[in-house]
């Protein structure tokens, strides 16, 4: 009876997403006043999705922790966005909506992983939750951000720097350093100070001199996290670093020459290097290497493929086979379980975040938000990429986090706090059209004067 | 007024185009990503899943009662029986004739059993039986898979090849079907459990696959690779090639003699090739060109991957620019080191019945559910390339075909079929009286174009112990 069940709701599991995902993307752009009733609709999927998979959780594990942990979260949910509904009315609520879903599938998953990081992950993001709540009230009010461009690169640099030299290993990388025994990862916080810099500094001036000023700090970061083996965050900086050089100066051929470079770097390490001729070697033939380099490779493609369209269904598969399957390799214990299908629709919420931020720098006015809006957008997007892709072996794995998702309390405080960066980038947006119809208004009223 | 707003708005898209092509950019990858993901589930999931190392398969085998596999007409080769009390033994109805081929399933897979494993673990049931069964709590019934085994065909190889050692492949010319695949020594599938430790550490390799695996000497059956090297020379004629066979050819103190001394007298090619005269193909061993043989045995698939998908052997041959005049002249005849898998000469062989054309070895026909009302998937008859131009294949044909009327294989003369090929005796120790019998050929007949490779090991000449193997084949296959 339980497999009928856990069988059963695997398909009502992938169309409630898929219902949810739709009406996501349907909400994007449509105005305000259009998305109550929508938004309601949303929650509703959402809170099924939440309730059916918590639900088979329990039913295949019989482990009690699971109820009381599934309220833990629903209280968590609610009070958050009542908080956020009661402190910003004008908010993005479907970017609130999206984030609690990926939290959500996150705390699913892990739960079937480990019970013990499950609630460690959901105590982080409500500490999380917490020091980033008045986030988007700062960046609404804060003036002066764009005024110290020059301490967010310095500060990124020295942050990284003592990675580098003080880091601990692990994976053959250096990520972590640890203070106090709190283990912390100050490349997920450096990706917003950078991020800061680059833009501010372009927002500034446009003019080559300008340019090779931040670039040659910019790729000295990139540099940094190349030799603390960090690949994956070395590929990010760089790709947002070129989205902003791009939209700042409106150059497509420095986006090119950034390219081709990074080409270029990236084929001589990989001449050079042998932990980067490993990941290659793992992407282009895992079962080659099955016993060693390609393991991780070929036991994710194990678990995506034999999970098929619909999933073995939640409790059924053997995603702990797959090395680091909490962290990097999250994704496939989603596909493996959760089936391929929900999984492609976790993929287009992804995509509707990054239209939606895309959509907010579109929308503001000040140049300044516009990179930064831009730069987080595409940070997100492309770590999404890139985690995914090395998953799948559509590129070489680089070891990096899903967002909001993956298990660990560097990179989930890290979205929390993009988040709350480009809701407070929204609700400057929101202050905008208000302060133009405002002015236009006065005019008007003046023009009657007269 | 209204031009103004227009305008207005162009500027608009116009500043924020790059905005746009970011989004463009991402929108692209991501697509690119997601179609990735899907073609991987859709087309390549299957493959990369039946791996050994996939332990989610044998969570599978929890919940289905694995499938059976059939032979071409229906015949059941292999089937699970489950008992009582909940037990399960897998059954072989034809005990040890099939036994590399269909393969073993306890104490690692191998064969079809490996091969189809993931479809024999799948039930594709009637959708309400499975709800039932999941109800029940009882487990589901695998898919069957229908293979290209012909049961006659097996029998009369494994009856043919008797007590010796060897291997016997049977494969359409057309369509690359696996009709009959034998090697002995054999076991029966059943005791592998029972018997797990004297088999697995028998010296003779009794679980080995000779026919796929196994790396002998070719001896004469390589002549016909010379053969083609030295026509490709020539544009494809032979008529100035004269021989005299006086038994034995000698080149400083080393000799290749005839086999048991027989004495050819004048040869003209194509009788050197069908009397398999040692010296004519010595002799003109050494005059090839060493660049184009390479090359030419690179096409025939030696030292290379094969399109085959049970576990098999590379064939090994190589031209060095060291070897000496003696060792190329060994080489020509099929000596020295070079090794080939009985499958190999097979397909090359079937490349020569098909104008040239190599057809992928094919074993599995379809997967149908346990009822056999519900066909799941069809496995597609697949073409593998030219290895040989069709005008090189029709010479070979004939070439071949003398072998038969006037040569070492003239045991094969039939009023129902045409038969071809090429005999081997090939020497395998420094006792020169040990030799292992091979032929590999073709007929045609009033049905399909049937190849046959076999090897005998040790038993004497091709003619006397491999020819009539094939004999015996083609005799139950076109009464």
């Amino acid at each position: 009876m339980v497999n009928l069940i856990t069988e059963l709701s695997k398909y009502v599991m992938t169309l409630l997403l898929a219902l949810y995902t739709l009406l996501g993307f349907w909400l994007v752009r449509k105005p305000e006043e259009e998305k109550k009733a929508a938004l309601w609709q949303q929650d509703v999927f959402f809170l099924w999705l939440h309730l059916l998979g918590n639900l088979i959780l329990y039913l295949n594990t019989l482990n009690e922790k699971v109820i009381g942990f599934y309220a833990a979260q629903l209280i968590f949910f609610v009070i958050f966005l009542t908080l956020q509904h009661l402190l910003y009315p004008k908010s993005d609520k479907l970017l609130n909506h999206n984030m609690l879903l990926f939290l959500s599938v996150g705390f699913l998953i892990l739960s079937r992983l480990s019970f013990d990081k499950a609630t460690r992950q959901f105590e982080l993001a409500v500490l999380a939750a917490g020091l980033t709540f008045l986030i988007p009230w700062i960046i609404r009010k804060a003036g002066g951000l764009r005024r110290l461009s020059w301490f967010y690169g310095a500060a990124g640099l020295v942050l990284l720097l003592a990675v580098l030299v003080a880091g601990q290993l692990s994976f053959g990388a250096k990520l972590a350093i640890t203070v106090h025994e709190i283990t912390f990862q100050p490349s997920e916080l450096v990706k917003i100070l950078f991020i800061f810099f680059s833009a501010g500094m372009l927002y500034e001036s446009q003019e080559l001199r300008q340019v090779i000023l931040t670039t040659v700090l910019a790729a000295a970061h990139v540099l940094i996290l190349a030799l603390s083996k960090d690949l994956g965050s070395a590929l990010i900086y760089f790709v947002t670093y070129l989205v902003i050089l791009y939209v700042a100066t409106k150059k497509p051929l420095y986006f090119l020459m950034g390219l081709l470079s990074g080409s270029g770097a990236a084929l001589v390490a990989w001449k050079v290097f042998s932990h980067v001729q490993t990941r290659v070697l793992a992407w282009s033939d895992p079962f080659s290497v099955i016993e060693k380099e390609g393991y991780q490779v070929s036991q994710s493609l194990f678990a995506i493929g034999t999970g098929s369209w619909f999933g073995l269904g939640l409790g059924h598969g053997m995603p702990y086979k797959i090395p680091v399957v909490e962290e990097d390799f999250i994704f496939a214990a989603i596909a493996e379980e959760c089936g391929v299908l929900f999984a492609v629709f976790l993929i287009f919420v992804y995509m509707c975040c990054f239209y939606m931020i895309i959509n907010i720098a579109i929308c503001l006015k000040d140049p300044y938000y516009k990179l930064i809006a831009v730069g987080l957008g595409t940070l997100t997007t492309f770590q999404v990429f890139l985690s995914i892709g090395g998953v799948i072996k559509f590129i070489p794995s680089t070891g990096v986090t899903l967002p909001f998702i993956s298990y660990g309390g560097s990179s989930l405080l890290g979205m929390f706090l993009i988040w709350a960066v480009i809701q407070g980038m929204y609700l400057k947006r929101s202050d905008e059209v208000a302060g133009n119809e405002e002015g236009k208004r006065t005019k008007k009223e003046k023009k009657k004067q007269s | 007024m209204k031009k103004a707003k227009g305008q207005k708005k162009k500027r608009k898209s116009k500043v924020n185009r790059e905005y746009r092509n970011v989004m463009l950019l991402f929108t692209g990858l991501f697509a690119l990503m997601v179609g990735y993901l899907i073609y991987f589930q859709a087309v390549k999931s299957r493959e990369t899943i039946n791996n050994s190392y996939n332990a989610r398969l044998e969570t599978f085998e929890e919940q289905t009662i694995r499938g059976s596999i059939l032979a071409r007409d229906g015949q059941v080769l292999a089937y699970t029986q489950a008992e009582e009390d909940g037990s399960e033994r897998r059954v072989y109805p034809f005990g040890a004739a099939f036994a590399h081929v269909v393969g073993y399933s306890q104490y690692g897979k191998t064969g079809i059993e490996e091969l189809g494993n993931f479809q024999l673990l799948t039930s594709n049931a009637f959708f309400t039986e499975r709800l039932i069964n999941e109800l029940k709590g009882q487990k589901n019934r695998g898919d069957s898979l229908v293979t290209t085994l012909d049961v006659d065909l097996q029998m009369a190889a494994y009856e043919a090849l008797g007590n010796h050692r060897g291997a016997v492949i049977v494969m359409e010319a057309s369509t690359g079907n696996v009709r009959a695949l034998v090697s002995k020594p054999d076991f029966n599938p059943e005791e592998i459990v029972s018997k797990w430790s004297l088999l697995s550490s028998s010296s003779d390799g009794v679980l080995m696959n000779r026919a796929t695996q196994g790396l002998y000497p070719p001896g004469s059956v390589f002549k016909t690779v010379t053969l083609l090297q030295y026509l490709r020379e020539h544009r494809l004629m032979a008529d100035g090639y004269q021989y005299h066979c006086e038994g034995k050819i000698t080149e400083g103190d080393f000799s290749i003699r005839c086999y048991r001394g027989s004495q050819h007298g004048d040869l003209d090619l194509k009788e050197a090739y069908a009397k398999s005269c040692n010296g004519a193909f010595a002799d003109l061993g050494r005059t090839l060109d060493a660049e184009g043989f390479r090359s030419l045995a690179k096409e025939l698939l030696f030292d290379s991957e094969l399109p085959l998908n049970l576990p098999y052997s590379k064939s090994l041959f190589q031209v060095k620019e060291e070897d000496t005049e003696a060792i190329r002249m060994m080489k020509a005849i099929g000596q020295a080191d070079t090794l080939v898998t009985p499958v190999h000469m097979a397909m090359l062989m079937s490349a020569v019945a098909n104008d040239g054309v190599l057809m992928t070895p094919r074993l599995l026909d379809r997967t149908e559910n346990y009822m056999g009302d519900v066909v799941v998937e069809r496995y597609p008859i697949e073409e593998y390339g030219p290895l040989i131009s069709m005008d090189e294949a029709t010479v070979l044909q004939d070439y071949m075909r003398a072998v038969v009327v006037e040569g070492t294989a003239s045991k094969l003369q039939s009023e129902q079929y045409t038969a071809a090929g090429k005999t081997g005796t090939a020497e395998y120790s420094s006792d020169k009286s040990k030799s292992h019998a091979w032929f590999a050929g073709y007929a045609e007949g009033e049905k399909e174009t049937l190849v046959v490779c076999v090897i005998v090991e040790g038993a004497g000449s091709g003619s006397e112990y491999a020819v009539p193997v094939a004999k015996k084949i083609w005799d139950t296959y076109y009464p």
